[in-house]
């Protein structure tokens, strides 16, 4: 006996396995994401505002990356209807454009990353606060890493204005006020860190729900980079199947733009 | 009129299975392919059934040295002491268990026996193995995706097992692993534990998806959902509670992995103070929010433990009584409230934590109202009893005594669910023998009346009567010994987790403090140990019995030697890699015992029509 309705649907569900199964996965992948964007609401609920960080995320940057993403599922659908019309190389064009989307969301991704792990917010023994960047844009450094290096001050070009202000720090019209770089010595610092997860509860919530949605692009790109690749070959032996495999990931794939749509508000704008 | 059945009537047992054709196909596979890395749900079964057996044994040992900890602190461990300081070292050094040692034995004994032994065994060992074979499907729907299931649950249990070897040790904060003290105990035995736990989930998830597939998709023709063995029904529930009660405890899982390996503060709160100098975090976080993560898989967890024993049970009871059980419907419908209830009642593990009396208010009522389907679900299976003729065999005693210990486990669980008890109760021992109660003489006795029962349809031979009677007994009475004194240490104010069984707070320690443990009290704990090293012992003929009928059991008679109705009974023993030699086609619903009429006392749920008597 063979395993039925791996293509064909069965009569009485009306689906075919692989789409049931994959429906089951994204619920539990709602109740994973569910559970993080509850955290963040209680964490968030629980927290000073003068302690939340706002304005820090490159919104423009974002919003960049959410068009690319919403491009990448049009795209995974005309893929897929591509193939339900028979037409293989039309197919191939589109799932080409959704996985090159899914690379540069990535690139775009770890570019922001990368920005702000140079970017720092300073804690000063007389109560004030600072973010800005270090002269030579040093990444990951701390109070502690300071220390070890007998370093005595530091050269600090600041932002315009500090988050708790309620303004945006980074005004870009005062860019070229940025070159005045300060300094502070080590004995006036209380605390300091720069934009990483151990930043504070913001960063945290942001780097680990991106990182984790990183991971869901990552996987989907993969997937649909093999069906355009070694899986299209299936095309010629069973194009239903592929046809199906196809559904499938673009369904994955919407769910992962899902995902980044509740991202985008809520860590960019909010 | 004879029976008259789809499938061609397997009379003889199948001796030599490999004539199969399909079967020999799978054997040309080579040797990793068919047993190491197989996609057959048969072998996946057994895979997960050896290693969880594997891993309860462990998780009893460990238990095991605690319960002499417990009994005689500060005294080295007889006959392991020694092979455990070679092993750990300081930690067990001259052969004693250090409160370190025993917190992470304590908190892996926890871990393994819920995630690395009970669920694997309920639902990977017996639900792969059993759900196609009784829904009459040739596999389950994903058989590479099954696979990798077990292959992440065995990865899982590796980290954990080798966490025990990495310098501080495994684990030492319980198995609910609560922070802050998880996050800031310096050991990455818990670094270790976290991502042991995704694997688990990663395969629990895999599973869930595969098994919930497989039901609705698979099913054979006629095998409509009210023709479903319950077993499959207590699967199918079982399947959604792990697919959806899961993922929240992986995050919580992931954001504790943050806290230790990336300095964030998701469970640390502002303030936080470590061994006396202020924690150098950036707090804002929630001690809170880990127990609510937690406790929303830990609660419908404990349905995962044990619906699938009440399947087994049914299945056990139903065949035994010769009569069909009694209020299948109620059975169904009890175990799919139980299934949705389960995921609003977790916060009543959290009475103390301050949360508030009106929310309090809400689980208590939750809490009251989930007792009722498992009420239903017990009262079906006794009322089930009434009037059948009984065959005492060793699965079925096993059944039978499921159900009082199961019932004393849920009744003594009702005080816990009162706010107003629980602030006596909480912590202490009563709760130990409460969730024991449900799981060991309970899952666990209907556990081993599954593997007596399908056993035959596994190997071809049944497992020996006598030395199955002998292990049902002295289990059934050595369960007892430990467990029932629990009640007493525990209403008598006796905490868990206490590295000296409570010396410290004794009555020997402190002769005119009021409310200390009283002598006989903690005298106690030397009974506990003895009646535990009685259970350990009462295990060796299984799992003689286990091993040794696999080559010299008595063959059975027939491929149906229980004379049962369920489908994965009318296939060639052991089923050949496709289960079926023709597809089954089903006509009747699957408890069709001693029906009116019939000539024999059975009728398979393929048989064309009941066989009359003419």
């Amino acid at each position: 006996m063979d395993i039925p309705y791996t293509t064909q649907p069965r009569p009485d569900t009306g689906i075919y396995n692989a789409k049931i199964g994959i429906w089951l996965f994204l619920a539990s992948e709602v109740m994973l994401f569910g559970a993080l964007f509850s955290s963040y609401i209680l964490l968030r609920v629980g927290a000073a505002p003068a302690d939340w960080p706002h304005g820090l995320l490159n919104i423009p940057i974002g919003a960049f990356n959410t068009v690319v993403l919403i491009v990448s599922s049009v795209t995974v659908v005309m893929a897929w209807a591509s193939l339900k019309m028979k037409k293989l190389a039309q197919f191939k064009l589109f799932q080409a454009v959704t996985v090159l989307c899914a690379l540069t969301f990535l690139w775009v991704k770890s570019y922001e990353y990368r920005e702000k792990f140079s970017h720092y917010e300073v804690w000063k023994t007389d109560g004030t606060r600072l973010t800005g960047h270090i002269e030579g844009k040093p990444m990951f450094l701390t109070l502690a890493k300071l220390q070890v290096a007998k370093k005595e001050k530091i050269e600090f070009v600041a932002d315009p204005h500090h988050y708790s202000e309620g303004k945006t720090p980074m005004v870009k019209h005062e860019a070229h006020a940025e070159h005045k770089p300060v300094e502070i010595p080590l004995a006036e610092i209380k605390r300091l860190s720069a934009f990483v997860p151990a930043h504070s509860t913001y960063f945290a919530v942001y780097f680990t729900m991106t990182a984790l949605h990183a991971l869901h692009v990552l996987g989907g790109a993969i997937v649909i980079g093999y069906l355009f690749g070694p899986g299209s070959k299936m095309w010629f032996t069973d194009p239903e199947r592929l046809t199906n495999r196809v559904e499938v990931a673009g369904l994955f794939w919407h769910f992962v733009d899902l995902v980044w749509i509740f991202l985008f508000p809520v860590l960019y704008l909010l | 009129m004879q029976a008259t059945t789809l499938t061609p009537p397997h009379v003889e047992a199948h001796p030599h299975p490999a004539h199969h054709a399909h079967h020999a196909h799978q054997e040309d596979a080579g040797f990793w392919r068919t047993y190491i890395f197989s996609t057959d749900h048969k072998i996946i079964g057994i895979q997960y059934g050896l290693t969880a057996l594997c891993f309860m044994l462990f998780g009893f040992c460990l238990m095991l040295m605690m319960r002499w900890q417990i009994a005689h602190p500060g005294e080295p461990i007889p006959l392991v002491g020694p092979l455990l300081e070679k092993l750990l070292g300081n930690p067990a050094a001259k052969g004693v268990m250090s409160p370190d040692l025993y917190n992470s034995f304590g908190a892996m004994h926890g871990t393994i026996m819920v995630f690395l032994a009970v669920v694997p065994l309920a639902f990977g060992a017996f639900g792969n193995y059993v759900v196609p074979l009784q829904i009459g499907a040739p596999d389950m729907a994903f058989p590479r995706v099954n696979m990798a299931s077990y292959q992440c649950y065995l990865l899982g249990g590796i980290i954990m097992l080798v966490s025990f070897f990495i310098p501080g040790g495994a684990a030492q904060a319980g198995w609910t692993s609560y922070s802050p003290l998880a996050t800031t105990i310096p050991t990455d035995g818990q670094t270790f534990w976290l991502i042991g736990m995704v694997l688990l989930i990663t395969s629990s998830l895999l599973g869930a998806v595969n098994f919930i597939a497989t039901i609705v998709q698979l099913r054979a023709p006629g095998m409509t959902w009210m023709r479903l063995p319950f077993f499959v029904w207590a699967q199918f529930v079982t399947g959604f509670i792990l697919l959806l009660a899961f993922p929240p405890l992986e995050a919580a899982g992931i954001m504790q992995l943050m806290d230790r390996v990336a300095g964030t503060s998701f469970f640390l709160p502002t303030g936080l103070a470590v061994g006396g100098h202020l924690a150098n975090v950036s707090g804002g976080g929630s001690p809170l929010l880990w127990q609510h993560l937690f406790w929303f898989l830990g609660h419908p967890e404990v349905y995962v433990l044990i619906l699938p024993a009440m399947g087994i049970v049914c299945e056990v009871i139903a065949n035994n009584t010769r009569k069909p059980i009694w209020g299948y419907k109620s059975l169904v419908y009890s175990a799919l409230f139980l299934g949705t209830l389960s995921f609003i009642v977790w916060a009543h593990h959290m009475y103390l934590t301050g949360m508030g009396t009106k929310i309090s208010a809400f689980f208590q009522t939750t809490t009251m109202i989930i007792s009722i389907p498992s009420v239903i679900i017990l009262t079906c299976f006794f009322i089930s009893l009434w009037g059948g003729s009984i065959r005492f065999n060793t699965p079925m005693l096993f059944a039978l005594a499921f159900l009082p210990m199961f019932g004393i486990g849920g009744l003594t669980g009702l005080p816990l669910g009162f706010a107003a008890a629980d602030l006596h109760l909480h912590d202490t021992y009563y709760v130990i023998g409460h969730f024991h109660y449900v799981v060991a003489p309970g899952t666990i006795f209907a556990m081993f009346a599954g593997v007596y029962y399908w056993f035959p349809k596994l190997t071809g031979r049944h497992m020996n009567e006598f030395w199955g009677r002998v292990h049902f007994w002295c289990s059934f009475i050595f369960m007892n010994i430990v467990f029932m004194p629990m009640f007493a240490q525990g209403m008598a104010g006796m905490l868990r987790r206490m590295s000296d069984g409570g010396l410290n707070y004794s009555e020997a320690r402190g002769p005119d403090v009021a409310g200390t443990l009283s002598s006989p009290i903690i005298g106690l704990n030397k009974f506990i140990l003895w009646g535990g090293v009685g259970l350990a012992i009462s295990q060796v003929p299984f799992i003689i019995n286990l091993f040794r009928s696999i080559w010299k059991g008595e063959k059975i008679a027939s491929d149906n030697p229980w004379e049962a109705t369920t489908l994965e009974w009318q296939t060639p023993t052991p089923p050949p890699h496709g289960n079926f030699a023709h597809a089954p086609k089903v006509f009747r619903g699957p408890y069709e015992y001693s029906v009116p009429g019939a000539s024999k006392d059975f009728t398979p749920q393929n048989a064309l029509e009941a066989a009359r008597n003419s």
